[in-house]
């Protein structure tokens, strides 16, 4: 019995758009449930006094200076744009899957 | 396509039912760069001008949090009595939508900067609601859609859409309350006093130009309500693009009265994004709201965890300004004003201008009757904020002054100040051009006395008989043929000298 169902799946790539097919389903469950149970084996090592962790690099603070750098120009910018209208991207009508 | 919701008189509403409350405020810090990356944080311009590979989400870019917007976070924390993280991190939270390039927010989830605060809020009568605040994170801000084709220029009916990322990443800090709950019938007006106490607060920290109307202050109002005499609270509606102080009690107001029809009727409450409408005063449905868990929030693995020290946080804190509720006390001492007289001061949004309008030279006094009682009514004529009517406290000044001077009357200023709000220019080039000088040429006054009395022998003849009181008449005639230019109390003097 995998820990992460077909639906949960689905679901998950309904969300990362991701055209996924009834057989990929059960194929990704699978494959998915075999890495969650992989990486599950550090809780087995993970100790109370083992705080959690996020990030590898034990750095903090890493700021910047709050002062202006060049940007790209707009022609730039679009350069790599699909489509482009009025100095702006153009993308297809946004509430197409709710509306 | 949008059916005419039902509503509930407003009266039966707060009889029936209890309101909670919930306002998520978003304001842009007006910091000089975006919050991960160097390109300029300006309002306006050309589109997608200010942009650069990491704020347009190209691949490899790698974001550098802006340290003055930390510093700014972290300030508005302390001023909203917050506890400040000795450590939090960013995270990503995930969603697709064309106005955000990367296809996640950088924002924070678990660990927000700040956290457990509250805000004294004071409603138009001067009582004083605790709001409590549950926490401030920083996050960036989206770019800017603009819909195309469909009538209304909304996105429903829209072909397609054309996006400027130039606000794509913008410092943004979100501030979220704690349920407010028992404000029963006033809860509108709490949301307004809310909204408008941290709007003071942010100018007085200057964090940010905090403009609704250019969207650098923006609240998403969360509303539910639950049957009186019961504790557990209802579904909630968020409603947002509400870009007004006034909008915010509207919105409140409106989703009370339609959701209690709902539930009355029977129906149920869905969780949804509602958008407000400015022209109608009224809510419609948006988007159904993704629960917390869709947007699968995780650690931001290119940025570090910000760790502010103690000796950092106490810096900041001698750094906050004196804000606005400490300010008001001390002007309400130095400027020994009743309560009531205090209240007027704030709710017309006079207390800046006032001081400016003392700073050059005016008594409080002076200065209050002229913002409080004159401008205030030509603002609302205007359908205008008091601080945007086109005359300065500077200039309100030299008005007082050249009264004081004996230059003009109390009726000439309001004629002179009147002139600057046309438009006519200076105070000084106002006078000149209406020709308001107070005849203060004795000689020429005189002459007028002396025409007035010839005309009125037999009030001439009581004044000579020492009742005084019909001085008064003669007065009139005079300022009556000096137009109002003469200084009335020098005439008085003038008509009792010629008759004794």
């Amino acid at each position: 019995m995998p820990s992460i169902s077909r639906d949960e799946v689905a679901h998950l790539a309904r969300l990362a758009r991701l055209a996924v097919t009834d057989d990929e389903l059960d194929l990704f469950a699978g494959q998915l449930d075999v890495i969650l149970q992989s990486v599950a084996t550090v809780g087995d090592i993970a100790t109370a006094d083992i705080p959690p962790t996020s990030h590898a690099v034990p750095l903090t603070n890493v700021f910047r200076e709050d002062a202006v750098r060049p940007s790209l120009g707009q022609q730039q910018a679009l350069a790599g744009a699909p489509a482009a209208e009025d100095g702006r991207f153009r993308v297809p009508r946004i509430l197409g899957e709710e509306a | 396509m949008t059916s005419v919701d039902e509503l509930m008189d407003y009266a039966e509403v707060v009889e029936r039912y209890d309101p909670v409350l919930g306002l998520e405020v978003h304001v842009e810090l007006h910091t000089n760069t975006k919050m991960f990356c160097g390109c300029a944080n300006l309002f306006g311009g050309e589109p997608n001008t200010h942009v650069c590979p990491t704020c347009l989400g190209l691949p490899g870019a790698l974001p550098v949090v802006n340290g003055k917007a930390v510093e700014s976070a972290i300030r508005i924390g302390l001023a909203l009595n917050c506890e400040i993280a000795e450590w939090c991190r960013f995270a990503r939270k995930n969603y697709f939508y064309p106005d955000m390039p990367k296809n996640f927010q950088t924002s924070q989830y678990d660990e927000p900067i700040a956290f457990n605060g509250w805000l004294d809020v004071a409603l138009d009568d001067g009582t004083v609601v605790r709001v409590e605040i549950e926490r401030a994170h920083m996050e960036e801000d989206t770019g800017k859609s603009l819909h195309v084709g469909g009538a209304t220029g909304r996105i429903h009916g829209a072909e397609h859409s054309l996006l400027d990322y130039n606000r794509a990443g913008v410092p943004l800090i979100e501030i979220v309350t704690k349920p407010i709950t028992g404000t029963g019938e006033r809860a509108p007006e709490v949301a307004r006093a809310y909204v408008t106490a941290l709007r003071d607060l942010l100018k007085a920290l200057d964090v940010s130009d905090v403009r609704m109307d250019q969207g650098s202050l923006r609240c998403d109002a969360n509303v539910s309500l639950m049957p009186k005499g019961t504790t557990e609270f209802g579904t909630r509606t968020e409603t947002k693009n509400v870009n007004s102080l006034r909008s915010v009690e509207r919105a409140v107001r409106f989703e009370m009265t339609r959701q209690a029809a709902v539930l009355a009727g029977g129906g149920k409450i869905t969780q949804e994004t509602r958008h407000f409408d400015e022209s109608t005063g009224s809510t419609s449905s948006g988007r159904t709201k993704e629960t917390a868990e869709d947007y699968r929030y995780f650690p931001e693995p290119d940025l570090v965890p910000v760790a502010p020290s103690r000796e950092w946080v106490e810096q900041l804190r001698g750094t906050l300004p004196e804000l606005p509720w400490e300010r008001r006390k001390r002007i309400q001492q130095e400027w020994n004003l009743t309560d009531a007289e205090l209240r007027d001061l704030v709710n017309a949004g006079a207390v800046d201008l006032v001081a400016a309008t003392v700073e050059a030279g005016a008594t409080p006094a002076e200065a209050r009757s002229w913002w409080v009682a004159y401008l205030t009514k030509e603002a609302n004529n205007r359908g205008v904020e008091l601080a945007e009517l086109a005359i300065t406290p500077a200039q309100i000044a030299r008005v007082v002054a050249l009264v004081n001077s004996g230059e003009l009357t109390n009726k000439l200023a309001r004629e002179v100040v009147a002139g600057v709000l046309a438009g006519e220019g200076e105070p000084e080039a106002v006078i000149e051009a209406r020709g308001l000088k107070v005849v203060s040429d004795d000689s020429a006054l005189e002459a007028a006395v002396d025409e007035a009395l010839a005309a009125q022998p037999d009030v001439a003849a009581k004044i000579r008989d020492g009742k005084v009181a019909a001085a008064g008449a003669i007065v009139g005639a005079v300022m009556k043929a000096t137009k109002g230019q003469a200084d009335a109390k020098r005439v008085r003097e003038l008509v009792i000298a010629r008759c004794s």
